[in-house]
């Protein structure tokens, strides 16, 4: 049997190009343009899924992408929605949520069950007796879940960009063409987006045989395509609205990203269901969804139908249905078709036998629908069930109501009411920026729609422009459009409000008796709406069961908070193309050239050390060998470089500082400890002097940007004249350290390097080869150095030159690895690894670092109290030369009477003196240099080191202050 | 099929309904002996061992909206207790004891189920911190070890631990009972047994102001919009709300409301039986009961009295979420949320006596306080009963700012919550 009718006039498929799908081995055949529901139905098949909870058989529903019963998937994609994803070539699909197809479903018979499986019932049971519990969890996660994830598959990254637009109307239905239309007139630039694969919207469905608007339909299509100042995305969903018109749009190629001046919400509704008992068995539907499928695929929904109506758009769905050959036995209205206008007259007229004030109270059939059995409306609302009357069919079409998608107007704060008359929520007031247009705006005469998606696109077109243009707009309908309650209870039940969740009505009145009356709470126990639909057909049914059952009001009851996404969005567009920066230095052609291997700092690679020799550790020892014994040169080009001017600089320098930075003599540098308002160190570097109103500081590598935004944030909020530059990319920084630095040095630079011109922590400005370079005499590994800045272009040349011209020296770049060591031995902490979250300087061990004499700096007060407060210190530890025991790791815990006693934050296996050695923070107060204190490895050994006093190496300092150009012996 | 399912197949599906969770009380009484400000999982839980543990059962728990409507139905619903300090890690474990007998206790399913958690380590830094909470936490008793490359891979084979070739996966701290729970349950559960045992909940009433006497050193009643009722004492359990209740008193404390935000795939047949927290690259993901993906982050970067949803969060988030698990980009994002943080500076609550009469707060519990529901309702019950702070909370006194003894949590809780 085919469904597939002759040619409509409107219909979205290419009959000249056929496409041929399998879905679950069976092949089929349909046209460019069908989406695999109509293309099975074309085929003959209406069974397209089966439901989340009891696995019940489901067909064709809405047609309007939230056909959640019939989602598909194969090796490459899950939940494929079938109502609208295209049937491409050579597809091939299984249903999703069935073990062994859609037919022989495993759990089929599930629905047998349903009468253990009341509301809420995975927290009522299957939980007692505890030891099954276990195996409740496996049967619950079993349960779970639609379709099935490939864990090997890959991509799905889509490249993101932004749109401006000055209009961005959402929904190119009537109202939607005509706001575009109307604005792009007004001079604006214009983006219209549609979900659907093509523009018209309802104009080409459901009004697709209204002769009156056939030249309209025309008119604004061609306007809308032919308009350059209208960039129209079909196929494309706004994902939500965001703050200051936001709104990311999910096209087909990716996301665009679009901040809209102004946007127009022409997004009409969603047809929403009749509950009666077995409202969900293949073959009932929408009025709607039955009218795409004959308007986009020209397919016929059914031979026979009954239907269920309530507004006049149930008619025009009727003589669609005529026009398309399907028999209607039975319309069911549930108020009086007198009522409904010229098109029930038609429907009338054309021998159509229609009950006034019934409705469906429950249809048979199994597979399919059979036939529908009709009750009279009593007084109360409700059917009289002593009165049947029951048609053959094998379709049911349901036109009661409508819920407008509102999402992204509750998302924008739109002020919502329920507009009692119409039956339908209705924004009565919006914020700045943004206009509804169209049957979501409560507007319905299709000349009015399209009038009033005219005038929001003027209205919003002059907005962009910071005028306002006085436009009458049609008034809402006067019209009821949606059915107060077209909800039926019956003692079978089977009556779904929910078709994502299988929830019957019982289930969700159940819910509010036990005290879940409140719309966000009885979704989150009854489950309705939480399923991948999000409540598109079956939140307003909940919200009307819930008023009537509590006796309050439909804004009283309010609705559920709609929130992102509007349709589920794939995380690949979500996520878009990936980026990682990665940043290196000027120098990295030499680091690969000397075989470094490189680690990750935050974005930065940078030399761990350089694979010299027969392992890393090998490696490492010899390049501290290189500083201690000749030369050696690391790339600290990732240090955060940042300079400091202006009158206020000195003050600027002494309240971030910890030390005293405005008496630093010119020409000088000093420390920089940094801690934050609690007193805890978040930074250190160096500070050079300038000028007296001009200072450069370095900072930790990850530090940069924070330690500049900090900077900026201050110097405003304190008032001081100062400016603050972040030079971190635009200056490099090189240490050459060593007993040889001076003698090779001096050599390469015009800056006097006697001792007396340029003393230890001073520094100088002059040129090396030529290039200019600020020289600072530091001493973090502790020995003599030189750290050289310089521009980025001339970093390179520096280095490689220095590698050249050092030689014979033996010279050696070191890596981060050997830094860390040279450090320690030296004593030196690491910001972060040697301090944690609450670390202050005395804790620290740097007393000296603080001048408590400054009327402020951050931290100061903190600094005061937490002084005599202090309960732990950094000290030096060592290992007996003899150990052989397991590795001392940082982070190993040392332990003292069974409790905890502090942490190891830095240790190594020190070359220099043979043994390992670190720096831990014991908390006793009392401990001192000698004692013996136990650090617990791995495996829970105990195993014993000494404190001893810091710095491990050159206790007075010789090496860096004193002339030991390549002389002396090795120290220690 | 379980017995307790079998009693509803011989009834009227319609004439079903189970007794009320809650009463819905008329009217408010005009004096209760304690106020409990927040019906969320914490002031039910509280409430629930006041009248369970110390018999004090005229309570009134007052929430503005509805029961769990705050962060305890927006949260992610991880459990763990490894934490970094000895306080922490201590008063968390209690908590998970709690609630290993907490279905039977309330008796509803909390769908508690123990998952093992991977607090994954990119770089030496991060293993450094890993190695430093496992040895605290073995220290303590807790079960937690600093696992490698190859045990990731046994446990997680879809993760890819090269993620996508920048910051590999070195190392994780991994903690077995790492569990997650039915957040809402939680809150119905306490709830409902609280109620059963004569403490009212008043759904839809909001605190407005708090009385206290002449000179403000004690509180003696609330203000709502329902009307005044006096209180012997008050407790505010209100978590992102703290600051506007603290300040009704005049309390200062360091309290900055930070969102934190959230968000769920389609639900998808379970494939992942763990929770995978990754601190570098600021996400966390595991699936929930119902097969959706539940996936978070750290809070937002600047502060705001807002529950907004950002597009950035979800662009941020997934973009890295694809890095770890490359499947996911085939599957949909279906639902985003946001829940006000209230954080604290060093990333512990603020529980106890306040230098008020009468006056207990129960804060600060930013991006991690529902693991913590059980243990804090149970020693906040015991502190107002006795009005003597219990010794599981002492660490977490408001006093701590003042002194200084901060706790120093950051290390633990940033993004694993
Ligand atoms: C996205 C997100 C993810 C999270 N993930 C985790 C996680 O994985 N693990 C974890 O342990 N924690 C997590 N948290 C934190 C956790 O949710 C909270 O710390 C915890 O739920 C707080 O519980 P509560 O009962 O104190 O507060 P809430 O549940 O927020 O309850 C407070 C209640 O007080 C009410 N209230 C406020 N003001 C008033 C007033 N004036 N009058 C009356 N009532 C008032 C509110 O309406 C609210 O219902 C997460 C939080 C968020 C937002």
């Amino acid at each position: 049997m085919s469904y597939r009718l002759q040619e409509q006039p409107f219909e979205w498929i290419d009959r000249s190009k056929t496409v041929n799908i399998e879905v679950e081995g069976r092949p089929m055949r349909g046209f460019e343009g069908d989406t695999i529901s109509s293309t099975m139905l074309a085929n003959g098949v209406i069974h397209m899924g089966r439901s989340f909870k009891y696995h019940r058989i489901r067909g064709p529903f809405t047609f309007a992408n939230h056909d959640i019963n019939a989602l598909f998937e194969n090796a490459d994609k899950t939940h494929v929605r079938g109502d609208v994803e295209l049937a491409e070539d050579g597809l091939k699909l299984k249903g999703a949520n069935t073990i062994g197809g859609i037919a022989k479903d495993k759990f089929r018979h599930l629905s047998l069950l349903s009468r253990f499986l009341v509301v809420g019932f995975y927290y009522k049971g299957l939980f007692k007796p505890r030891f099954l519990r276990p195996f409740y969890e496996r049967i619950i996660r079993e349960s779970a879940g639609l379709g099935k994830v490939d864990l090997n598959w890959r991509g799905g990254r889509k490249s993101k960009r932004y749109g401006f637009c000055d209009v961005l109307v959402i929904g190119a239905g009537p109202a939607g063409m005509a706001a575009a239309k109307a604005a792009a007139e007004s001079g604006a630039q214009v983006m219209l987006v549609d979900e659907n694969a093509q523009i018209g919207g309802s104009l080409d469905y459901q009004y697709a045989n209204d002769a009156s608007v056939a030249d309209t339909r025309s008119e604004l299509k061609e306007a809308v395509l032919n308009n350059e100042n209208i960039e129209v995305h079909t196929s494309s969903v706004a994902v939500g609205w965001y703050t200051d018109n936001w709104m990311p749009i999910n096209t087909p190629n990716g996301i665009i990203k679009v901040r809209a001046e102004q946007v127009v919400m022409a997004t009409g509704l969603f047809e929403q269901p009749s509950i009666f008992h077995k409202n969900d068995v293949p073959g009932v539907m929408m009025a709607s969804a039955a009218q795409r499928m004959i308007a986009r695929y020209a397919i016929k929904p059914c031979e026979v139908a009954a239907m269920v109506v309530a507004n006049e758009d149930g008619y025009r769905a009727a003589l669609d249905l005529l026009k398309a050959g399907v028999k209607i036995n039975a319309i069911a209205d549930l108020e009086d078709h007198e009522d409904r206008g010229d098109l029930a007259k038609q429907v009338k007229a054309q021998g159509v036998q229609i009950y006034d004030h019934h409705g469906i109270y429950e249809v048979e059939g199994k597979d399919r629908v059979t036939s529908a059995t009709l009750c009279p409306l009593n007084a109360s609302g409700e059917l009289d069930t002593s009165r049947k009357t029951t048609v053959p069919c094998d379709g049911v079409m349901m036109s009661v109501g409508w819920a407008p998608a509102t999402h992204m107007l509750f998302q924008c704060k739109a002020d919502i009411k329920y507009d009692a008359t119409i039956g339908q929520f209705r924004a009565q007031s919006l914020p700045e920026g943004m206009f509804a247009a169209g049957r979501v705006n409560g507007v319905f005469d299709i000349k009015d729609q399209i009038a009033d998606g005219a005038g929001a696109g003027q209205q919003a077109a002059a907005a962009a422009k910071g005028e306002s243009a006085d436009v009458q707009r049609p008034e809402p309908t006067k019209v009821r459009q949606s059915h107060e309650y077209p909800i039926f209870s019956h003692p079978k039940a089977k009556n779904f409000l929910d078709y994502d969740e299988d929830i019957q009505l019982k289930d969700y009145i159940n819910a509010a008796k036990e005290g879940f009356d409140n719309i966000e709470l009885i979704k989150r126990f009854s489950t309705n709406g939480m399923g991948p639909s999000q409540g598109k057909h079956s939140n307003m049914n909940g919200i009307r069961i819930l008023a009537k059952h509590t006796g309050k009001s439909i804004d009283e009851t309010g609705s559920t908070t709609a929130r992102p996404m509007f349709h589920p969005t794939p995380v690949g567009h979500l996520g878009g193309r990936r980026f990682r920066a990665e940043r290196v230095t000027p120098m990295q052609e030499s680091h690969v050239a000397h075989k470094a291997v490189f680690m990750e700092a935050g974005a930065w690679l940078r030399p761990e050390y350089y694979d010299t020799e027969a392992t890393r550790t090998e490696s490492i020892h010899a390049e501290v060998n290189a500083v201690r014994t000749g030369l050696g040169i690391i790339d600290v080009s990732t240090l955060g470089k940042i300079e400091v001017f202006g009158p206020d600089a000195p003050e600027v320098m002494d309240r971030i500082c910890t030390m005293r930075m405005s008496n630093m003599k010119i020409g000088m540098t000093r420390y920089a400890l940094v801690v934050d308002e609690a007193g805890v160190i978040t930074d250190d570097g160096v500070v050079v002097r300038y000028a007296d109103d001009h200072f450069y500081y370095t900072t930790t590598t990850g530090s940069s940007d924070p330690a500049f935004r900090t900077l900026q944030k201050q110097i405003l909020e304190w008032g001081l004249k100062a400016e603050a530059v972040n030079r971190t990319g635009q200056l490099q920084a090189m240490n050459l350290a060593g007993p040889l630095a001076r003698q090779k040095l001096a050599p390469l630079t015009d800056i006097d390097l006697s001792e007396e011109a340029f003393p230890y922590l001073a520094a100088r400005t002059g040129t090396m080869y030529g290039k200019p370079v600020t020289l600072a005499r530091v001493g973090f590994v502790g020995e003599l150095g030189y750290e050289i800045h310089c521009l980025s272009g001339d970093a390179a040349e520096i280095w490689d030159n220095l590698l050249r011209d050092c030689a014979d020296a033996g010279i050696r770049p070191f890596g981060v690895e050997a830094q860390r060591l040279l450090r320690l031995e030296k004593g030196h902490v690491i910001v972060t690894q040697d301090t944690d979250g609450l670390t202050n300087p005395y804790e620290a061990g740097m007393p000296w670092a603080v001048h408590m004499k400054k009327d402020f700096f951050i931290g100061k007060r903190s600094l005061e109290i937490l002084k005599p407060l202090q309960a732990r210190k950094l000290m030096g530890f060592m290992f007996p030369e003899s150990y052989s025991g397991g590795t001392p790791k940082e982070c190993h815990l040392l332990i003292k009477d069974g409790e905890l006693n502090g942490r190891i934050t830095s240790v190594s296996y020190s070359p220099t003196f043979n043994r390992y050695l670190g720096l831990a923070y014991v908390d006793d107060m009392n401990a001192n240099v000698g004692d013996a204190v136990n650090v617990r490895l791995d495996d829970g050994a105990l195993v014993e080191a000494e404190l001893v006093s810091l710095p491990f190496y050159d206790p007075e300092g010789k090496r860096q202050t004193c002339d030991v150009d390549g002389t002396e012996e090795k120290v220690a | 099929m379980p017995y307790r399912l079998l009693k509803y197949a011989f009834k009227n599906p319609e004439e079903l309904g189970d007794p009320r969770y809650f009463d819905q009380p008329e009217k408010l009484k005009s004096s209760y002996d304690v106020v409990i400000i927040g019906g969320g999982g914490h002031g039910l839980a509280c409430a629930y061992y006041l009248a369970r543990d110390f018999g004090i059962t005229n309570v009134a728990v007052l929430e503005q909206g509805y029961v769990g409507g705050g962060n305890t139905g927006r949260n992610t619903t991880i459990v763990r207790s490894n934490y970094l300090t000895p306080e922490g890690v201590k008063f968390y474990d209690e908590s998970l004891k709690l609630y290993l007998d907490l279905s039977d206790d309330l008796d509803i399913n909390l769908m508690y189920s123990t998952r093992g958690h991977f607090t994954l380590a990119h770089s030496d830094s991060a293993m450094r911190t890993s190695r430093w909470r496992a040895e605290t936490n073995k220290h303590l008793g807790i079960d937690s070890e600093v696992v490698d490359r190859q045990f990731i891979k046994n446990e997680v084979p879809y993760l890819d631990l090269d993620c996508g070739g920048t910051h590999p996966i070195m190392g994780a701290l991994y903690h077995g009972p790492g569990a997650v729970a039915r957040h809402d349950a939680v809150a119905w559960g306490y709830g409902r047994a609280a109620n059963v045992r004569g403490v009212e909940i008043h759904q839809k009433t909001q605190v407005t102001g708090i009385k206290t006497n002449d000179d403000g050193t004690k509180v003696v009643g609330v203000e709502t919009n329902r009307g005044f009722v006096q209180a012997g004492k008050v407790i505010s359990m209100v978590a992102g709300s703290s600051p506007r209740i603290t300040s009704m008193v005049g309390l200062k404390t360091p309290i900055e409301i930070f969102p934190l935000q959230a968000c769920v795939t389609e639900p998808v047949k379970p494939f992942m039986d763990t929770i995978i927290v990754s601190g570098s690259l600021h996400c966390y993901v595991s699936q929930s009961s119902r097969g959706e993906m539940v996936m978070g982050a750290s809070a937002d970067p600047q502060e705001l009295h807002s529950t907004r949803s950002s597009f950035d969060f979800v662009e941020g988030l997934t973009d890295q979420m694809m890095d770890l698990l490359p499947f996911t980009g085939g599957l949909r994002l279906m639902r985003q949320w946001a829940g006000m943080c209230d954080m604290t500076p060093d990333f512990a609550p603020i529980m106890g006596k306040t230098p008020i009469d009468n006056f207990y707060l129960d804060g600060g519990w930013g991006t991690w306080g529902f693991k913590a529901t059980p243990v804090s309702g149970k020693t906040m019950a015991y502190t107002v009963a006795n009005d003597k702070v219990h010794d599981l909370i002492k660490p977490f006194g408001l006093d701590r700012f003042d002194t200084y003894k901060l706790v120093g949590e950051k290390g633990a809780a940033s993004v694993g919550h």
